[in-house]
């Protein structure tokens, strides 16, 4: 709970900043960086307007049981596609396949990701490596997030305003 | 001065000794060398693009050489939230 300066800040910084860590993991197979370092940014952003708005505020806001599901669904998509690999083996025999296999790339049946990256600015290449990007972003921003929240709010003070 | 004071100085004075060697010994930033080349770095850089189709070298070898390592980081973070959220939840009274 701080003055009402730093809200006003915090308020025109969070987009910004959260912008800035989807490009991150967006443009992860193309530019440094990647899931980690983007969710990283966004979550740091979201423990931003923690420290702003006080930890009693943004509990009311979001519970940390909807955001460990979001992790939860990160991690589990992040394992599926490792195992979708071992799966193409017994569609198809003659499939090569192995535990993260890249499936989706030099393929005509699914026409997303298939393309080999040339440039910088092609972002329809390299496979299953931009959903991983996206699975692994997911979990990080819920995860440092939902630690951050927990921490703050089971500290907090007993004497804290509750508005 | 304490015999603990004396035996940290020392240590100290060990290890900056051990670490000015050794820094000493590092080849020069960006000089390719020849005795130290391993293959896995010219295979990597000659063959990441057609492999995994990523132009990020670094990316490709995280996510797609190396995907079960990633699988154990983030089993680290689950882990980490995980007892984050049993060590401070809510105690019904």
């Amino acid at each position: 709970m701080m003055s009402r300066i730093v809200k006003t800040i915090s308020n025109i910084a969070f987009p910004i900043i959260t912008i800035y860590g989807l490009y991150v993991i967006a443009h992860g197979h193309l530019t440094p960086g990647g899931g980690f370092q983007g969710g990283a940014v966004v979550a740091s952003g979201c423990a931003m307007i923690l420290v702003a708005y006080g930890s009693v505020w943004t509990m009311k806001k979001i519970k940390e049981k909807h955001l460990s599901i979001l992790e939860s669904l990160g991690a589990i998509g992040f394992i599926s596609l490792g195992f979708i690999g071992i799966l193409l083996i017994f569609l198809y025999s003659s499939y090569n396949g192995s535990f993260f296999k890249n499936f989706l790339l030099n393929q005509n049946v699914v026409p997303i990701f298939n393309e080999i990256g040339k440039g910088l600015s092609n972002i329809n290449t390299a496979g299953v490596i931009p959903l991983m990007n996206f699975a692994v972003g997911l979990k990080v921003i819920a995860g440092l997030f939902v630690i951050v929240l927990v921490m703050a709010y089971a500290t907090r003070l007993k004497g804290e305003p509750q508005k | 001065m304490s015999l603990r004071n004396v035996a940290a100085v020392a240590f100290f004075v060990i290890i900056a000794i051990f670490l000015f060697f050794s820094a000493l010994l590092i080849h020069p930033f960006g000089e390719f060398d020849e005795d130290n080349n391993p293959e896995m770095d010219q295979y990597i850089i000659d063959n990441t693009q057609i492999e995994t189709g990523a132009d990020n070298g670094v990316t490709s070898v995280v996510f797609d050489y190396r995907g079960f390592d990633t699988l154990g980081e983030a089993t680290v973070l689950f882990t980490a939230v995980a007892g984050v959220i049993l060590l401070f939840r809510r105690l019904k009274k």
